[in-house]
């Protein structure tokens, strides 16, 4: 048993309230603990994509056999997102910590490590009610992140996020009971054998819970009709936790990946095609709303909000094929719209500050106008999905992979119709931003020739970034060019991981087969 | 015994749904609240309903017995939402001092409209 399995869920659990306790009082030791425990989680993180290129690997803690005792499972899927959230984590926190953003509000670093507990927890588990119980963990690390350093907007956008998702908790263990009293199991692996022999009898309420617990991962993913939330709190919380939620979407992408293709998938009677139908439409449904979103918003952190939106929904159009073509397309997507979303949020929090505003209206040009605008065009071009970035790629293997006749004209139309809208909404934005602001007047004659000062007359100006600072954000765009050059490797390598991922006889094997030995 | 445990839950999720479709942060709590009693008796009769039976095996011969996991289940239950509602009541207080409101509905202030209630003169 490789015991390093669970080591990216202890080590910020043990930080956390050693942060939260111990270093309170000293933000520079806090710093310090909290950068040097997520550089450890990216290390192992790293350690365990290298392990996990083989078979699946199963973690029985206290080595009970599988289906009593509680499982972690390492396969490529996990270990993927595991480091994903592991190499987002580092970033932002640079990002936090650069910008000073961490020491508006208390215990910043602490609540940072439970949520990456959460995270990595929820990507590891192996067992069903252990997800729920991750997910709870994540959120309530959340509900503190989102609304640190509080703010009248920021509180009110906290409390309808929180109240959100506690419904959707609630329906969660509404669905774990269901599945439980039918099938009298709730390790994954174990679902995944006892589901595709259920008596029909009993299959309604298999679909039943099937449907709620699509219903709980769509409202994490953000999802169509409950995608709600999301402008509202992405657009209030603090940049760089808005940007760390841009992993949380994938949390409710995975679960929906996870479950609905290893428990509720090909195969099982009663549930055949049910996700699929239903996400669908959905997806198509969400790209729409985060295309009119971006059109339609007068705010940058909200267009933010909605170009993830529609990144969900192309990413969810892939995914309701079901099918390891289209899975693989999505995996790439899904790594590529993490630090496109991530980059953008760091981006915007930079030019808010500059600019004292995040309203898209044209006001005197700031410090470091050219850098800011350039940055903004590289993270803006990946996230519409235009060459020569990641995005562009990984829209081009969605399109590619959804070639059946049932889908192609749905599917293509609205993921080039959602990209043509986003684009649009982002050159905009960003000419509205960087270009039209170097001909506005600042008020003060004398500047009118001299465009590069033109702002700083205009009362006292931030001082410019420093490259600390500026930093992260660059390094989120670098992250998007490396999975540009590497796509190959990294498509054959997401290749092997839906292969593993629908290989369900496989996955129950290594999680059950082999219960309890060494 | 089932139709008690069956209407209570029904009920329980009824009242829970109305009240947070009230809008309002203290009726909000409540109905998450009552939800979440209404999850828990379904999840403690997800085992199957027995009654005066231990959830132990019995080593001495054919005695029968109640299913102990989900009874686990609704402890971990029990205390994840204990623990959200208060952090939830700390965050809607939190909310309250500061917008000088208890709705959770949105306001259009990003709109450009008028907030109905932020209006008002203290």
């Amino acid at each position: 048993m490789n015991h390093w399995i669970i080591a990216p869920v202890v080590l910020p659990a043990l930080l956390a309230p050693i942060i939260g306790f111990v270093m309170r009082h000293d933000i520079v030791l806090a710093r310090t603990a909290s950068l040097a425990g997520s550089a450890a989680l990216l290390a192992i993180a790293i350690g365990l994509f290298v392990v996990a290129g083989g078979e699946t690997q199963v973690y029985y803690l206290g080595n009970w056999p599988a289906p009593f005792g509680i499982v972690l499972v390492l396969d490529r899927l996990s270990a993927l997102m595991v480091l994903i959230a592991a190499l987002l984590a580092l970033v932002v926190l640079v990002h936090a910590v650069a910008t000073g953003w961490d020491n508006r509000g208390r215990h910043f670093h602490a609540l940072f490590q439970f949520q990456m507990m959460g995270i990595v927890g929820a990507f590891l588990t192996g067992d069903i009610f252990n997800l729920f119980v991750f997910f709870e963990i994540l959120l309530i690390a959340s509900y503190g992140l989102m609304i640190h350093s509080g703010g009248r907007a920021r509180m009110r956008a906290g409390l309808q996020y929180v109240v959100m998702n506690l419904a959707g908790s609630t329906l969660f263990l509404f669905a774990l009971g269901v599945l439980y009293s039918t099938t009298g199991t709730l390790n994954i692996a174990d679902l995944a054998v006892r589901l595709q022999e259920i008596p029909p009898e009993e299959a309604a309420l298999v679909r039943v819970a099937a449907m709620l617990l699509m219903i709980v991962f769509a409202l994490k993913a953000a999802l169509f009709p409950v995608q709600f939330w999301l402008p509202r709190t992405y657009a209030n919380a603090p940049a760089p936790v808005a940007a760390l939620f841009a992993i949380m979407t994938k949390v409710g992408v995975y679960a929906i990946l996870r479950v609905h293709t290893l428990i509720f998938g090909p195969g099982v009677e009663a549930t055949e095609g049910l996700a699929g139908d239903w996400l669908f439409p959905a997806a198509i449904l969400t790209i729409a709303v985060g295309g009119f979103g971006v059109l339609g918003t007068r705010r940058l952190m909200p267009l933010i909000a909605f170009s993830v939106i529609g990144s969900v929904g192309t990413l969810m159009t892939a995914v309701s094929a079901f099918s390891p073509d289209a899975t693989t397309a999505a995996l790439y997507y899904l790594v590529h719209s993490t630090f496109a979303a991530a980059a953008l949020f760091l981006i915007a929090d930079l030019v808010t500050r500059a600019r004292g505003s995040d309203a898209l209206t044209a006001r005197p040009a700031t410090v470091q106008n050219g850098l800011f605008a350039a940055l903004f065009f590289a993270a803006a071009i990946g996230a519409a999905g235009m060459p020569p970035l990641s995005g562009f790629l990984g829209k081009l293997l969605i399109l590619d992979a959804l070639r059946d006749p049932s889908m192609i004209g749905w599917a293509w139309s609205a993921v080039l119709i959602g990209s043509l809208m986003t684009i649009l909404g982002f050159a905009r934005a960003g000419s509205t931003l960087f270009w039209k602001s170097t001909a506005v007047d600042s008020g003060d004659a004398q500047d009118r020739n001299t465009g590069q000062n033109a702002g700083q007359n205009a009362g006292p100006t931030p001082a410019p970034a420093r490259a600390i600072e500026i930093a992260p954000a660059m390094a989120a765009i670098g992250i998007l060019a490396i999975i540009t050059v590497l796509a190959g490797p990294l498509s054959d390598y997401l290749e092997g991981t839906a292969g593993q991922l629908f290989n369900r006889e496989g996955y129950v094997t290594s999680v059950l087969g082999t219960g309890g030995e060494e | 015994m089932e139709i008690v445990i069956a209407s209570s839950v029904g009920v329980l999720t009824a009242a829970g749904i109305y009240l947070i479709l009230r809008l309002r942060a203290f009726a909000t709590i409540l109905g998450l609240a009552l939800l979440s009693y209404a999850v828990n008796v379904f999840l403690f009769a997800s085992g199957r309903l027995a009654i005066n039976l231990p959830p132990i095996l019995s080593p001495y011969g054919e005695a029968s017995y109640t299913d102990p996991l989900p009874q686990a289940l609704v402890l971990t239950a029990i205390v994840i939402s204990f623990g959200m509602t208060a952090v939830l009541v700390m965050v809607a207080l939190g909310a309250y001092l500061e917008t000088d409101d208890d709705r959770l509905d949105i306001d259009g202030t990003d709109q450009g409209r008028n907030d109905k209630n932020g209006d008002k003169a203290p």
